[in-house]
């Protein structure tokens, strides 16, 4: 059992919590993930390290709430423990040689863009971080970001906050006046990620897409995760829990990664009401 | 008095019952009938079925306790061999193993004494009236670390747990039993068997670590600075292999490994399970193994109204243990062989993108084969008959096609050298290119069985022995 040594809500459905896991927090590096189960009968699910402290042997991962499984959890308090919590898994995200970074977030994803752009910045890195939400009441970890990046830039796309619009403006206009990065990193969702390679594309900027498929064992026994990668015109299958889960972001068929996604959505829809009413019971 | 020619049947439960719950299907030998199959066993003086055993058990000597109905000696018999007996007597390929070298069968040509039923009888007495705790052997001081709780790895631990080794097993995922919980389903082996086969080696003072992911959380290299002699790593199968058709990324298409892991560790199989898998519906299991058997069997139980088994070659070829391929005739799998699949069809709405049934699986297009010369197996090559496509109609597909082996280990660890195909290389000792690092199981042969895994897994712990006893 893995005790929740600490919990805050970052915004009312995205949640952090540390878990205390020292062989984890131990080896965790950015861009690798945990799995976790809350119960007996639960489901595993992949969760990307959002930080560790080594000394203390924790480990932070930030959640949104978005099925039955993250349900439960939200329910979960500091002091309460998990069932299973097993990591690090996937490959951490490359950052040799790379001096001048672009870290575009999207939602809960800035929540595994963070640490990422935290490495760098670490590293002597320059970050330029833009990170996008639907509107202001979703905005996370603006502090933390602003502690990493040489510049941060905030879009809504509603402008209730910071910039209206979604994150591929302010890339496109750093991109058009010039800006050499060399690497940009993208997290966030699919339709997001998709459009950001789309942006660099003229460019000819380097991507890397973080990608987040369903997943069950997470190390590299089911398949579940796999993804297609079109390489030299050839459709190349990958497996995001081993392989991943970083990947050039051009050779990514986000088309089908977003209908490999939606695969139990029905299911989940159903599972999700389930778990909302056993709460609203108690 | 002359010897019955026939092994007595496996009380079984009927086919059209079994086929919608996930009860074990062979219900065991009553007392009555294994004493009676145990004096079909002429006790022969050269014992040709203990060469047929991967782990030597004394069968002779086990079955003639049977005779005597002393069934508790029988079951000491067996377990100085295996760890694992209630595992084996159900899973084995004693057709091919231990039963194809009875006198019986070779030189009388009659059925081979039911060895593998006798094993199974065995140890579920064992486990139903025995309550003392198996005792842990005095400590020798020496430290060993198993990488997997999957029969290798098991069976490796249980000898040296036997000789007085500290044990400790690092497992991956968060129930111990590896391929025996994840991959097997519970009508063949149900779940309490292989928790009772744990629990046993706990009282014998193995450790069991779950969540731990050697290669990730800890390398190997770090468990010998944490004092460990010597490492066994049985980390099993790996990546799942597909075919490289179009069509398998539809919404659908599992690899076996996926399917089974999901039905049987995560439950799925319960009614509303927090782990979600497709239910219903019509279902093409693409391969021949025991997996293949697996998962189509399991799909039928899930609710299906069709299975179908879609096999490259004939039925005298598929690798299947001819048992589990009679319960699925019988349980209504359709067996399609001589059948290739060269694409899997989905479904796509041009007018309407957000159409929910866009990108799910409609059906499976397939190529008659024929068979023609032998190929380097010995087997004969199947050859894809022109102009013979034909579509099958169906909602999900899964593929069992076979697995390489784990990628984590070799990644991870410098010096241990592996094969074109990533299996871990050994010598005949089960020692890798490391010192004091040895492998077995589907981690060096790639996809194989439960008792030749616990085979290398035994002759693994030997070497260890034999290396550490000296120190």
């Amino acid at each position: 059992m893995y005790k929740i040594v600490r919990k805050r809500v970052l915004n009312p459905t995205v949640t952090q919590i540390e878990v205390d896991a020292p062989l984890v927090a131990r080896k965790a590096k950015p861009g690798q993930f945990i799995i976790l189960r809350v119960d007996e009968e639960g489901e595993r699910i992949p969760l990307t390290v959002a930080g560790t402290n080594p000394e203390e042997g924790t480990v932070k991962v930030i959640f949104q709430v978005v099925g039955a499984t993250t349900e439960i959890l939200n329910h979960k308090e500091a002091g309460d423990y998990l069932q299973d919590f097993a990591g690090p898994l996937g490959l951490a995200t490359h950052t040799g040689g790379i001096k001048n970074v672009c870290v575009v977030g999207g939602g809960a994803g800035c929540a595994i863009a963070m640490p990422v752009a935290e490495e760098f910045h670490r590293l002597g890195a320059k970050v330029t971080s833009i990170i996008g939400f639907r509107n202001k009441d979703l905005l996370i970890l603006e502090d933390e970001f602003k502690a990493c990046s040489d510049q941060l830039i905030v879009m809504t796309d509603d402008g209730s906050y910071g910039r209206h619009g979604n994150v591929t403006v302010p890339l496109k206009e750093m991109l058009e006046a010039g800006e050499q990065y060399d690497m940009i990193i993208t997290i966030g969702p699919l339709i997001m990620m998709k459009f950001v390679v789309a942006a660099a594309k003229p460019f000819g900027v380097p991507v890397t897409a973080s990608m987040n498929p369903i997943m069950i064992d997470g190390t590299g026994m089911c398949g579940g995760c796999r993804i297609t990668l079109i390489q030299d015109g050839k459709r190349v299958t990958k497996f995001a829990c081993v392989d991943g889960p970083d990947f050039n972001g051009y050779e990514i068929d986000f088309d089908e990664a977003m209908s490999r996604g939606r695969m139990y959505a029905a299911y989940e829809r159903h599972a999700y009401e389930e778990a909302c009413n056993l709460f609203k019971d108690a | 008095m002359a010897v019955n020619p026939k092994k007595h049947e496996m009380p079984t439960q009927a086919p059209q019952v079994r086929a919608h719950n996930f009860q074990e299907v062979a219900l065991g030998y009553p007392v009555e009938i294994a004493v009676e199959e145990a004096k079909r066993c002429l006790n022969c003086k050269n014992k040709p079925c203990v060469n047929g055993c991967p782990v030597n058990i004394n069968i002779p000597d086990f079955i003639t306790q049977i005779k005597q109905s002393n069934f508790e000696e029988a079951y000491r018999i067996i377990n100085q061999s295996s760890s694992l007996p209630a595992v084996c007597g159900r899973v084995c390929p004693q057709e091919t193993q231990c039963e194809s070298q009875c006198t019986l069968h070779v030189r009388a040509k009659m059925d081979p004494v039911g060895i593998g039923r006798l094993e199974r009888f065995v140890a579920d007495w064992h486990n139903a009236h025995a309550n003392e705790k198996a005792q842990a052997p005095t400590p020798n001081g020496h430290k060993v670390a198993v990488v997997g709780a999957g029969p290798s790895g098991l069976t490796c631990a249980g000898d040296l747990a036997k000789k007085g080794y500290k044990v400790t097993i690092y497992e991956a995922l968060h129930t111990a039993g590896g391929v025996l919980v994840y991959g097997i389903p519970e009508f063949r082996l149900p779940k309490s068997i292989v928790a009772k086969e744990v629990d046993t080696l706990k009282e014998l003072g193995v450790d069991v670590e779950t969540n731990v992911i050697i290669g990730k959380t800890l390398t190997i290299d770090e468990l010998f600075e944490m004092g460990f002699e010597a490492v066994f790593v049985g980390s099993g199968a790996g990546l799942p292999n597909f075919m490289n058709i179009p069509g398998e990324a539809y919404k659908g298409v599992y690899s076996a490994n996926e399917f089974l892991t999901r039905s049987n560790l995560m439950k799925a199989y319960k009614d509303d399970p927090q782990t979600p898998i497709m239910k219903g519906g019509k279902v093409a299991v693409v391969g021949g193994g025991n997996v293949a058997m697996d998962a189509a069997r399991t799909a039928l139980r899930l609710g299906a109204e069709k299975v179908y088994i879609v096999y490259r070659r004939s039925m005298e070829e598929l690798p299947a243990r001819r048992e589990e391929v009679e319960h699925a005739e019988e349980e209504g799998i359709d067996f399609r062989l001589l059948c290739n699949p060269i694409e899997i069809l989905g479904y796509n709405n041009p007018d309407d993108p957000r159409d929910p049934k866009n990108g799910f699986v409609t059906g499976i297009r397939c190529v008659k084969m024929e068979l023609g010369e032998p190929d380097a197996s010995g087997r004969r090559r199947p050859v894809a008959v022109p102009g013979s496509e034909f579509d099958l109609d169906v909602d999900t597909v899964v593929m069992s096609i076979g697995t390489s082996p784990n990628p984590l280990i070799k990644s991870t660890t410098k010096g241990l050298e592996v094969n074109k195909w990533g299996g871990i290389i050994v010598n005949e000792d089960g020692l890798t290119s490391r010192e004091h690092v040895y492998a077995g199981g589907d981690a060096v042969t790639g996809a194989a069985t439960v008792i030749s895994a616990m085979g290398a897994g035994k002759v693994a712990a030997k070497a260890i022995d034999e290396a550490l006893s000296g120190k």
